[in-house]
């Protein structure tokens, strides 16, 4: 994989600037985006849960694509930041900061919690990554989806989490915008690590763990570090999920929302960070339009049930056809401008 | 202390069952060291081939011997097919390739299966889980204390159950290690590429084994179905799993561990549900598998082996 080379390495950027110009560019992005949408709740709401996916897809591709360990529990980080993340700022409802607009104190609250959030999945994460000290492979798989399937059980049984019924009244403060902005930090964070020391020794340890432990990489140190950072990432997700859905339960949390995700990264390759974006977004729109397609020909409500009965079949054919066809997913390791066609402007390398 | 006894006579019971499916997951792992995430699904879509046997059959017919051995057969020939078909379409092509690409078939067959029943289309069954018919009377064998309200009881399908359970584990035993075919089998095991060299059949040894594992979780699967007296498209997916923890406690690809996994699983599960709460009963299932893992990552009876660069 070649270097990663931001934006920011262009060399007409003033040094001081260079850390940090991503984000000046996003953020007026991101604000203009919002001012746009708030007049349509269903293209934010979209947007939003296409964010949340792309959060998913884009941290679980840390661990199962550049790490090459595959974890099918990522729902169960999911769940951590939902949760805790809700318990947040329902504590935090009646708290504002006086001198800002409501509006703008809500954002701040809303990152808050999901700072909380994303820092008890992180330690999940950790708590899941401590067994591969020991365990490497298939087994590992098995942890991660009896770990998923553990905080299901415990969140069920938890009277502070509503038990089956699930928390409602969580303050509905997500915008497009704070999912845009984590989004763009998910991606960011992902590129750089790719790019860094970190991601070789990770792709070390994915092309073969016994050749690189024998290299002096010390593999559980970057296995336990990949599982916190994806974690992080997914219980932010669960987060910003909980804000914008009227309420959260343990049935959004399954084994199936983790193959969901598994689905996106596999689609889009393992190991590339643009490749689960594209899929991500496209399985997120792909039930939408058909069921707009549908709407056009019959009787609505019917047909938009079937849509959904038929999505994890077609899910689940769309893998085997896919192992069986391509099984490096799209875009296999490679990122989005490495696949460009030849004739478009191209970042040329060691810039 | 009857009490204790009952929770056993149970746990014994619903372990035999995960203990078969495992069997199924250890055969195939033994010899393609491939975890077949599609065999709890597998042995779904052969509970159905029997339900529609029984429905068939009508109700004079179901409660006979002969009856009971026809749903048995149908449905685990059925899932014989069933298992032939997906191993040779979708895990042979794949054989060569890194073991993770046949990992997501088989979790992509997995999903197709369990949800592709749950449609409402045609002949499917649609997602709402369906009464099993009694194809086996149900009668108390033995009973301790009061015969109107007993603290005990032994149920005539525990028995059967406990008996079809030893004796396929039995015949398989006899298969794997005092036939021929079992030889073969071993050999594909240890290293497939150099059984070719030796001139066995490498293709027919997986297929077969893939029918045999399949037809056991049809068997299995039916006799879940008698106990639990529901058949629903997502049982698959949760009775697999748990079948899947039995197997990787006793030590995947390993016959008496699938057994004694199972067995274990079923008691500590009985146990939670007896003492403890129901509710947290596959908590506690998987909690089991973790703590077994740390402390012996092969499994209780399985061998960890040393990797080559």
């Amino acid at each position: 994989m070649e270097p990663d080379l931001d934006v920011s390495s262009s060399s007409r950027v003033p040094p001081s600037l260079r850390g940090i110009l991503p984000l000046l560019i996003a953020l007026p992005v991101l604000l203009v985006l919002e001012l746009l949408l708030r007049d349509s709740p269903f293209a934010s709401y979209l947007l939003s849960v296409m964010g949340v996916n792309v959060l998913l897809a884009v941290s679980l591709n840390i661990v199962n694509g550049m790490t090459g360990q595959f974890s099918i529990g990522h729902a169960g980080f999911m769940a951590v930041g939902a949760y805790i993340s809700g318990i947040t700022s329902l504590a935090l409802e009646d708290v504002a900061i006086s001198f800002l607009p409501v509006a703008v104190s809500d954002q701040v609250f809303l990152l808050v919690s999901l700072l909380v959030a994303g820092g008890a999945a992180a330690l999940a994460g950790f708590l899941v990554g401590l067994p591969s000290l020991r365990l490497r492979g298939d087994y590992l798989a098995i942890v991660t989806l009896g770990f998923g399937e553990i905080i299901r059980v415990v969140v069920t049984n938890t009277e502070a989490f509503g038990r089956a019924l699930g928390l409602s009244g969580i303050p509905q403060t997500s915008s497009v915008a704070m999912v845009g902005l984590w989004v763009f930090l998910s991606v960011l964070v992902a590129r750089r690590i790719a790019g860094s020391s970190h991601g070789r020794s990770l792709l070390a340890i994915r092309e073969d763990e016994v050749a690189a432990e024998a290299m002096g990489v010390n593999t559980t140190g970057y296995k336990v570090r990949a599982f916190v950072v994806s974690s992080f990432f997914a219980g932010v997700a669960g987060g910003l999920f909980a804000h914008f859905v009227p309420i959260i339960n343990p049935g959004s949390f399954t084994f199936v929302k983790s193959m969901e995700v598994v689905v996106m990264v596999v689609l889009g390759g393992l190991g590339s960070t643009t490749g689960a974006i594209v899929a991500a977004v496209f399985l997120t729109l792909l039930p939408e339009v058909m069921r707009s397609v549908f709407s056009l020909v019959g009787s609505e409500s019917t047909l938009a049930q079937q849509v959904d009965q038929i999505r994890m079949p077609v899910y689940g054919l769309l893998l085997v056809a896919l192992m069986l066809a391509r099984p490096q997913g799209l875009f296999g390791t490679k990122e989005l401008w490495d696949v460009v066609p030849r004739w478009l402007p191209r970042r040329r390398k060691g810039m | 202390m009857s009490q204790l006894i009952q929770h056993l006579i149970n746990g014994i019971a619903a372990g035999t069952i995960y203990a078969l499916v495992a069997l199924g997951y250890t055969m195939v792992y033994g010899v393609l060291k491939l975890i077949n995430f599609a065999h709890g699904d597998v042995m779904m879509v052969g509970v159905y081939m029997g339900y529609a046997t029984a429905l068939m059959l009508g109700r004079q017919a179901r409660g006979s011997v002969g009856g009971v051995l026809l749903i048995f057969l149908v449905a685990m020939v059925g899932c014989a097919l069933l298992g032939f078909l997906i191993e040779r379409f979708a895990y042979r092509p794949l054989r060569e390739k890194p073991r993770l690409t046949a990992l997501i078939t088989a979790i992509g067959i997995s999903f197709t299966l369990s949800y592709g029943f749950q449609l409402d289309i045609g002949f499917l069954p649609g997602s709402a889980p369906r009464a099993f018919p009694q194809i086996i009377k149900p009668a108390q064998w033995f009973t301790l204390g009061d015969p109107e309200f007993p603290d005990v009881v032994l149920w005539n399908w525990q028995v059967i159950s406990l008996m079809v359970a030893v004796a396929l584990m039995a015949g398989l035993q006899f298969l794997v290690y005092r036939t021929r075919f079992g030889r073969a089998m071993r050999a594909v095991s240890f290293d497939h590429r150099v059984a070719a060299l030796m001139g066995i059949p490498t293709d027919r040894i997986i297929s077969v084994t893939f029918m045999i594992g399949s037809a056991l979780a049809a068997g299995a699967g039916l006799l879940y179905a008698i106990k639990d007296t529901s058949v629903s498209p997502l049982m698959g997916l949760y009775v697999g799993l748990k079948a899947f923890v039995a197997a990787v406690i006793g030590g995947i690809g390993n016959v008496p561990g699938a057994m004694v996994g199972g067995l274990l699983l079923g008691l500590v599960e009985e146990f939670v549900v007896g003492y403890a709460a129901s509710t947290w009963r596959d908590a506690v299932a998987f909690g089991f598998l973790i703590l077994v893992l740390l402390v012996r990552p092969g499994g209780l009876f399985g061998r960890v082996a040393a990797e080559k660069v």
